[in-house]
């Protein structure tokens, strides 16, 4: 008796669950919110510092030695239109301040000059419109960078589709970069024509990047998502950096020199699984090959351990491996026939591996028990590379909803 | 070079996309892992600045979200 009144029980639950899982009424389901409301700010605080002894402003020998205090801060704003289409408007300003023991060797008998230091400033705005009916979204952005030696401004549109059942999505992205590159020489090649002080005005030269990028994700089953990622990408101008000096092997020094176009092709792949109930494990690889004769491979692995659904560290490992450009040399081993001829280490030949952790908390009642206040995540990178350089960096995200 | 790079790479892109056909339907109710946050298929704001060292570092550039312009990293 005692166990059939138990199954009543049970079937009368079931019966009382499945009606709880009706269809609410149509209003409900369309009503949306026009006003423009707060959707999301976050901000993010990264320290990086390196250490090397391959300075390209000194040849590729001399100190690497830099620190960077990045801030960045981003509020999202959202409404409804009467279409009932979602368009999502992101403020965003960054500032980095920096030193640099390499930079302040433009005046190679400088202790402390003015190039030893620097602020940048960039900003950027974006607008994004998501309609649910036809399952596409559509977004215009354009940003800006400002620095002593450079500035830059970018344009960029983007358009995505989903399938019927949401399970797959293919994008497209154009962007576009225009820069100037201030041509500041190193001190001892400056003539009395092109001579400036610290604090004049330098000539500028254009350097524009333009480049396409395709995606197309896949939901393979209800624990794996993958995404293939493509890119098409085009520079040209003034590429390499006048301050950068290049040594000969008859020991003259030149400002480097490298061809005004580059054309880049990237292409990845990321694989993100839900290993039982505890453990994602996200992956990225990519490949790249330029027209510059610079062809890598990197690997990304990192887990993401829930120790509880709201709490989740996630150490991960990053490889990366890349050949020469075909106009790199070391100091003093360039000709001087040479007509291309660089000695920055960051396109020589290398491999460099990454490795670090982050940790998470995003509590449903809010952080210290704001409900404002919904996330904060910390992360730690150490980078070593094979020509004996290395970084550490770490980061921090607030998020408040 | 280039060219024939790009279109081993288109060639690779089309195959992925028959390879893909062939994936199961998973409905929205059946959603619950691949929405939760750490599923994101993308880099995650906290990232950013580790992007933007790794881009002026390192030779190669792009698909990332990072920037594949813009910005000087002169140092």
């Amino acid at each position: 008796m005692k166990k059939i009144c138990l199954v009543l029980v049970g079937l009368y639950l079931i019966l009382l669950s499945s009606f709880a899982q009706t269809k609410p009424s149509q209003d409900s389901i369309e009503y949306k919110s026009r006003k423009l409301v707060l959707e999301e700010v976050n901000f993010v605080s990264s320290y990086y510092h390196q250490d090397g002894n391959n300075s390209s402003v000194t040849g590729g020998i001399g100190t690497q030695k830099l620190s960077d205090f990045a801030n960045i801060i981003d509020i999202k704003f959202a409404k409804y239109d009467k279409r009932y289409r979602k368009h999502t408007f992101t403020l965003e300003g960054g500032i980095d301040t920096y030193s640099s023991a390499s930079s302040d060797k433009i005046d190679l008998t400088a202790n402390s000059s003015a190039s030893s230091h620097d602020i940048r400033y960039y900003p950027s705005v974006s607008w994004l419109v998501e309609n649910d009916k036809k399952r596409t979204s559509f977004g215009i952005n354009a940003s800006a960078s400002k620095e002593f030696d450079y500035q830059s401004f970018g344009l960029g549109i983007s358009f995505s589709k989903k399938s019927i059942d949401n399970n797959r999505e293919v994008g497209f992205k154009a962007q576009a970069y225009l820069d100037q590159v201030s041509l500041i020489l190193p001190i001892e090649l400056r003539t009395s024509s092109n001579s400036r002080r610290e604090h004049d005005d330098y000539p500028t030269s254009s350097r524009n990047s333009f480049s396409s990028s395709f995606t197309y994700s896949q939901i393979v089953n209800q624990k794996l998502q993958l995404l293939f990622l493509l890119d098409l990408a085009w520079q040209k101008g003034f590429l390499s950096l006048p301050f950068h000096r290049v040594y000969m092997n008859n020991n003259t020094v030149h400002s480097e020199a490298l061809p005004s176009s580059r054309f880049k092709i990237p292409i990845g792949l990321r694989a993100n699984y839900f290993l039982g109930d505890k453990i994602v494990i996200r992956s990225f690889y990519r490949f790249y090959q330029d027209d510059w004769g610079l062809t890598s491979h990197s690997v990304d692995l990192e887990t993401a351990i829930k120790i509880t659904p709201f709490i989740s560290v996630s150490p991960f490992y990053r490889y990366y491996r890349q050949s020469a450009i075909k106009y790199f040399e070391p100091y003093q081993s360039h000709l001087p026939a040479d007509k291309y001829y660089t000695s920055n280490y960051d396109l020589s030949q290398f491999d460099s591996h990454f490795i670090g952790a982050g940790f998470r908390i995003a509590p449903p009642s809010g952080i210290f028990g704001n409900p404002h206040f919904s996330m904060i995540e910390i992360r730690y990178g150490h980078y070593l590379r094979s020509t004996n350089f290395n970084s550490n960096i770490i980061s921090l995200n607030l998020k408040f909803k | 070079m280039v060219f024939k790079n790009l279109i081993y790479s288109l060639a690779a892109f089309l195959i992925m996309l028959f390879c893909f056909s062939s994936c199961t339907t998973v409905k929205a109710y059946q959603k619950g892992k691949l929405n939760d946050a750490e599923m994101v298929l993308g880099s995650r704001k906290i990232q950013k600045s580790e992007m933007s060292f790794q881009s002026y570092r390192e030779g190669a550039s792009g698909v990332n979200g990072g920037k594949t312009g813009g910005g000087c990293g002169c140092n």
